[in-house]
């Protein structure tokens, strides 16, 4: 497989994706994330809805459209919890707007480069979080696990890549 | 201006959207106000709206998976399904006996009860429903079933599976019922240690286990005591397991409370189906009743039984029963194989006790034949005692002599002198 390298601002492309995609690939990542953690426990460490964020956001390299995805995705997945709605908002929010911000700087489609981005940004969501739960909420027996953060960013991002990788081919240029 | 909105249009527009939804957690957090409970009316809308969208699909794979491993187990797999059906048949049998031992103490309980006014709450109605999903989220431990409100359900009522208590209805939607499990940060349940009978307060921790952590250090409290429901917190009715004490350790957090770390009666990650109790009351339910009066007809039956059983062993065998015997009852091993022990064959001989007035006649009284000498002077030594000897060759012609006077003669056996406490003097006729 050839490996494309962009050596100028021109050649960065932004992508679009098809309706469907734009909806139904969202959906279906909620869906599973509700979905496999029923029969495999274990399998609730994995926060699909980020992924999808992350990869819309930095693949059409708009900071507004990444916000926007980031927003709808993580509202939606508020809604199938206990929690306020918004606090997964916020923190996708922040995430797309960023993520689609590094897309226009650096070249996003290198393996390493998304290692990094993905592994970063699921960090960044557990620090988002807990700080979305602490200061704004207010809850003081809201504890975090870094160790625990550690191994589901890993985790996640090894989930990541062949997700990309699926997902390149649904990429539209414009 | 224009250029300034132009120029910062992202920025402008991730803050407008982060300050609309800070706007709405301030909306959400300012009610409700206790943790667990359902949310306002609006949230509830935004998420009976996610819910009815999310829920079909979720309804389709739970049925698809649900009908693939049923076909599967129920009419393929089949292996060792007769041994099971065996063993449970006994399991039901020995359960039967157990019943009718527990009834008579629940029904004299009951009457207890009711004499003295307490108030008990029992399970009287329950709707079984099938888990469909979760909330995908492991700081929100919520799952979903397949029943609503148009199934009588409604926030608050407890969610229990055979095992132990499971959590509590929180959003209740017309086909779907969200359930917040009580390993959620947000629930809570009253509860009561089984063996120590003290009240406690259950919560749940953003790492998904159950604690609590309101009690202060006790030596009485042990890892492995059960705790069961407390009922104080009118969602669980009293006695209902919720797990057994995993390990006691100092909170760091709030001392000088101890941290009460409990494994899980029921499986909170593997829930394929529960139950929802709808209703409690405060009578004893139909078939329970039911179950008790059966469970006192057994045990009646079991003790006419074990009477006629008694009524037919023979007058006989009761009264060898209750007869002496040489057997020591505090050590039973003992005479249990007396030969392989290397003891007499007849077993322990029992050693006469002491004599009060000793004479001639007492055992043990004569001088050993060592001693004697024939032709010796006769002394004032008490005056000898007859022996028994199996064989007529060794036995000396004996006859009673005057009290001065003794003959000479074999020595006895230890075991002829002990079996003769109390011997009379013997007269051979050849």
């Amino acid at each position: 497989m050839a490996t494309r390298s962009y050596t100028s601002r021109r050649e960065l492309e932004q992508h679009s994706f098809s309706p469907a995609v734009a909806i139904l690939v969202p959906l279906a990542a909620v869906l599973l994330q509700a979905l496999l953690p029923r029969p495999f426990p274990r399998l609730a460490i994995l926060d699909l809805p980020l992924i999808i964020t992350v990869f819309f956001a930095v693949s059409r390299r708009n900071p507004v459209a990444g916000t926007f995805t980031g927003a709808a995705i993580g509202l939606l997945q508020d809604a199938l919890t206990n929690q306020p709605i918004g606090v997964n908002g916020m923190s996708k929010s922040v995430i797309g707007f960023i993520a689609a911000s590094i897309g226009i700087q650096i070249d996003v489609e290198n393996l390493t480069t998304r290692v990094f981005i993905n592994f970063g940004f699921f960090l960044l969501n557990s620090f988002l979080l807990f700080l979305i739960n602490r200061r704004l909420l207010g809850l003081t027996n809201f504890h975090i696990l870094w160790l625990h953060e550690l191994i589901r960013a890993a985790v996640n991002t090894a989930v990541a890549l062949p997700i990309f990788f699926l997902l390149d081919n649904a990429k539209r240029r414009e | 201006m224009e250029s300034f909105v132009t120029r910062y249009k992202n920025v402008l527009v991730l803050v407008a959207i982060l300050l609309a939804q800070t706007i709405g957690l301030a909306v959400q957090v300012r009610r409700p106000v206790e943790s667990g409970a359902p949310d306002s009316s609006s949230v509830t809308l935004l998420r009976y709206w996610a819910v009815s969208s999310v829920t079909p699909f979720e309804r389709f794979f739970h049925g698809l998976g649900y009908n693939v491993r049923s076909g599967w187990s129920n009419y393929i797999y089949l292996r060792h399904t007769r041994q099971q059906n065996h063993d449970l048949q006994q399991q039901i049998a020995r359960l039967r006996l157990e019943q009718a031992a527990l009834s008579e103490d629940a029904i004299q309980g009951h009457r207890l009860q009711a004499l003295l006014g307490f108030q008990q709450h029992y399970v009287s109605a329950t709707v079984a429903a099938q888990v469909i999903g979760t909330s995908g989220n492991d700081l929100s431990r919520v799952l979903y079933i397949d029943k609503g409100s148009r199934n009588g359900l409604k926030p608050d009522q407890a969610v229990i599976t055979p095992d132990g208590i499971i959590g509590k209805l929180r959003d209740v939607f017309p086909h779907t019922s969200q359930v917040l499990l009580i390993n959620d940060q947000t629930s809570g349940a009253g509860v009561l240690l089984a063996s120590t009978r003290l009240r406690a307060i259950l919560r749940g921790t953003t790492t998904g286990q159950i604690v609590i952590n309101n009690l202060t250090p006790d030596s009485r409290i042990k890892v492995g005591e059960q705790v069961l429901t407390s009922g104080g917190d009118q969602v669980y009715p009293r006695g209902l397991p919720v797990g057994t004490i995993e390990s006691i350790a100092p909170d760091p957090d709030h001392q000088p409370y101890t941290l009460i770390k409990l494994r899980p009666a029921a499986n909170l990650n593997q829930l394929e189906e529960v139950l929802v109790i709808t209703a409690t009351q405060s009578t004893l339910p139909l078939p329970a009743q039911h179950d008790l009066a059966v469970g006192a007809a057994t045990a009646k039956q079991v003790a006419d039984q074990q009477a006629a059983e008694a009524a037919a062993k023979s007058a006989a065998q009761i009264v060898a029963d209750r007869l002496p015997s040489l057997h020591d009852p505090d050590h039973p091993d003992t005479d249990a194989t007396p030969a392989a022990a290397g003891g007499p064959p007849g077993g322990i001989v029992p050693k006469p006790l002491p004599t009060l007035h000793p004479d001639r006649y007492t055992t043990g009284a004569t001088p050993p034949a060592a001693d004697l000498k024939p032709g010796a002077p006769e002394t004032n030594t008490p005056a000898s005692i007859p022996s028994q000897t199996s064989s007529p060759t060794t036995q000396q012609p004996i006859t009673q002599q005057p009290p001065a006077t003794t003959k000479p003669r074999k020595p006895q056996s230890p075991a002829d002198s002990t079996q003769t406490p109390n011997p009379q003097p013997l007269t051979t006729n050849h």
